[in-house]
């Protein structure tokens, strides 16, 4: 179908202004990929958090519980950050809209964050710990929606390789997201208790890997930024730290050794994919032919009937 | 742009064809005695591209100086709609074989924010600082905004901007504050040629409707309404145009859609990777 259609208009017969953008670049800093890749961090480590309260891994439990506070902070620090008014950031919790996943996103944050750190407290002062139980199985059940949401918040855009992602990207951020989570507690656990966090990472990476394939195929042109300029080469760069890293860990991940090594490379990865994904907007919204190309063709099928 | 050309017909066959504009302020809570729907139509055919519209803008909003460049690009150094910018004038020169024998034209158009029936910047807004006005028009509420920036990705037409130097983002009111005291925008009170009207979309639809009929009736076979239809992507526009050429060659979307349409679809994506999170999990603790 797709093909088809690129050959009724051709990329280079697409008409412009100047071939100036007709799309304005993402005024985003590389703070926000950086709270994509914080975030996922968070979200799942909460997730294998939970699975080791249950299952009575202690040392598991304590680095997945103090991983998930620290990226969630750090989110919070990067998102502040990013605004054009630091001092206003509170003005995100004075309207809840669920057609703007950034309201969504900061009430979801707003129960999260607080959950992940009456988890993580005990583990550090030793106190309270039941009230870390609780803290530590809510995190852990918002932790997949903190994890993906972040693709629904760039898919809403009007920016074609962002917008026509969206079947794809909650599957790259939420993969991207477990491969990290898990890779970061290999880092920080021993061995013994790292066998669930093998198979998260292990499991991630493989629905990540799979995820942005598919993406990248089915877009066709309107894809083209994750393959070409700087997109292209973190794309590529993630696609050999997730794929060398998760081998690494499905070989060598009982030891200490390959524990280490394939969990630091999944974590890398996952970051550079963030950072791909968001170049990738800025590329595309950058091309007038990519929104106008599109858009053409939909009109000129529509004059066909 | 789903009905790109009407029948070269009299004006009385566009009557039957007009709807009445969806009222988006009644959608947003205002009650029955709300004003109506105010908007513009610019004319493109009558623009001379004399740019009071940018000036009388910038000096009614104290928009800031938004560059002093030469870009090459005819007439036109001003380039593009953005925080500093809330009228545009393109210029378009173009080789045809024009009546009277000339094979020059020139395309001239001002451009602004559409204020869309489904204005996709005001719906992802988490802060409640981009809302409809009693007049369903679309503006951003200056001591609200916190400056996150994504009603800028959202919008379809590249209209909305971040002002680097203050933090929050900008674009046209459509002079809310001159509507509100009954007078017209600042743009459309310079215009000398009546390219840019303003009034009450119920009214202007049909003058553009039989402007284009009166157009095409002289041989302007390209004349053609941008924006008016409201089963369009994003509802309709509060603002729109008549052109001469693809919406295209004026920078201009041809066939813009709100992101939010999809929002539905992105959410139910979402959860199914959740899902696919909370099943990693549970088979990585259960062996």
């Amino acid at each position: 179908m797709k093909n088809s259609e690129q050959v009724l208009v051709p990329k280079a017969d697409v008409r412009t202004y100047y071939d100036r953008p007709v799309l304005k670049a993402p005024v985003w800093k590389w703070y926000i990929p950086a709270y994509f890749f914080t975030g996922g961090l968070a979200g799942v480590s909460s997730v294998l958090g939970l699975g080791a309260q249950l299952t009575g891994r202690r040392r598991l439990r304590r680095a997945t519980r103090v991983t998930a506070l620290a990226a969630i902070t750090a989110s919070a620090g990067l998102l502040v950050a990013d605004l054009g008014k630091p001092s206003r950031f509170h003005h995100m919790l004075r309207v809840a809209k669920v057609t703007s996943p950034m309201s969504v996103g900061s009430w979801l944050l707003a129960v999260y964050g607080p959950a992940a750190g009456l988890a993580a407290a005990p583990e550090v002062t030793g106190l309270f710990p039941r009230i870390g139980a609780v803290g530590g199985a809510l995190a852990g059940l918002l932790g997949p929606a903190v994890a993906t949401y972040t693709a629904v918040l760039v898919s809403d855009s009007a920016i074609p390789a962002w917008h026509e992602a969206h079947p794809y990207l909650p599957f790259v951020f939420g993969g991207g997201a477990a491969a990290s989570a898990g890779g970061m507690a290999l880092v920080v656990t021993p061995v013994a208790e790292s066998g669930p966090a093998r198979r998260m990472a292990v499991a991630g990476a493989v629905v990540e890997l799979a995820a942005t394939q598919l993406m990248e195929h089915q877009l066709g042109e309107v894809g083209e930024p994750y393959t070409e300029g700087p997109s292209g080469r973190l794309t590529k760069a993630a696609k050999v730290l997730i794929g060398a890293g998760a081998l690494v860990t499905a070989v060598g991940g009982r030891r200490r050794t390959g524990a280490v090594t394939g969990g630091a490379m999944l974590v890398a990865g996952a970051l550079v994919e963030r950072l791909a994904v968001f170049h990738a907007g800025v590329q595309s919204a950058a091309d007038p032919t990519a929104a106008v190309g599109p858009q053409r063709r939909r009109v000129a099928a529509s004059a066909r009937g | 742009m789903r009905h790109p050309a009407r029948p070269a017909a009299a004006g009385a066959a566009t009557v039957t064809i007009y709807q009445p504009p969806v009222d988006p302020a009644a959608r947003a809570g205002y009650d029955d005695g709300h004003p109506r729907r105010m908007g513009f139509f610019t004319d493109t055919s009558v623009c001379i591209g004399c740019k009071a519209c940018e000036v009388a803008c910038k000096e009614w909003n104290g928009v800031p100086e938004d560059g002093l460049n030469f870009l090459g690009q005819s007439y036109d150094n001003t380039g593009e709609l953005g925080a500093n910018t809330w009228r545009h004038v393109a210029f378009i020169e173009q080789q045809v074989p024009a009546q009277g024998g000339g094979d020059i034209r020139w395309l001239m158009s001002s451009d602004v924010c559409k204020h869309c029936t489904s204005a996709a910047c005001l719906e992802v807004c988490p802060t409640g600082s981009l809302i409809r006005t009693e007049f369903g028009t679309v503006v951003v509420q200056q001591d609200i905004c916190n400056g996150c920036g994504y009603c800028v990705t959202a919008c379809p037409f590249g209209v909305i901007d971040k002002r680097e130097d203050d933090g929050r983002v900008w674009k046209c009111t459509l002079c809310y504050d001159r509507i509100s005291d009954g007078l017209q925008p600042a743009c459309a009170q310079a215009c000398p040629t009546q390219s840019i009207q303003f009034g009450a979309l119920d009214d202007l639809r049909p003058r553009a409707a039989a402007r284009v009929d009166e157009l095409q009736a002289r041989g302007v076979d390209a004349a053609r309404l941008y924006g008016h239809d409201e089963s369009d992507g994003v509802g309709g526009m509060g603002a729109f145009f008549l052109l001469l050429d693809e919406p295209e060659v004026y920078g201009l979307p041809p066939d813009p859609v709100s992101t939010t349409r999809d929002l539905p679809a992105m959410w139910r994506s979402a959860a199914k990777a959740a899902a696919v999170l909370v099943a990693a999990g549970i088979a990585s603790f259960v062996r």
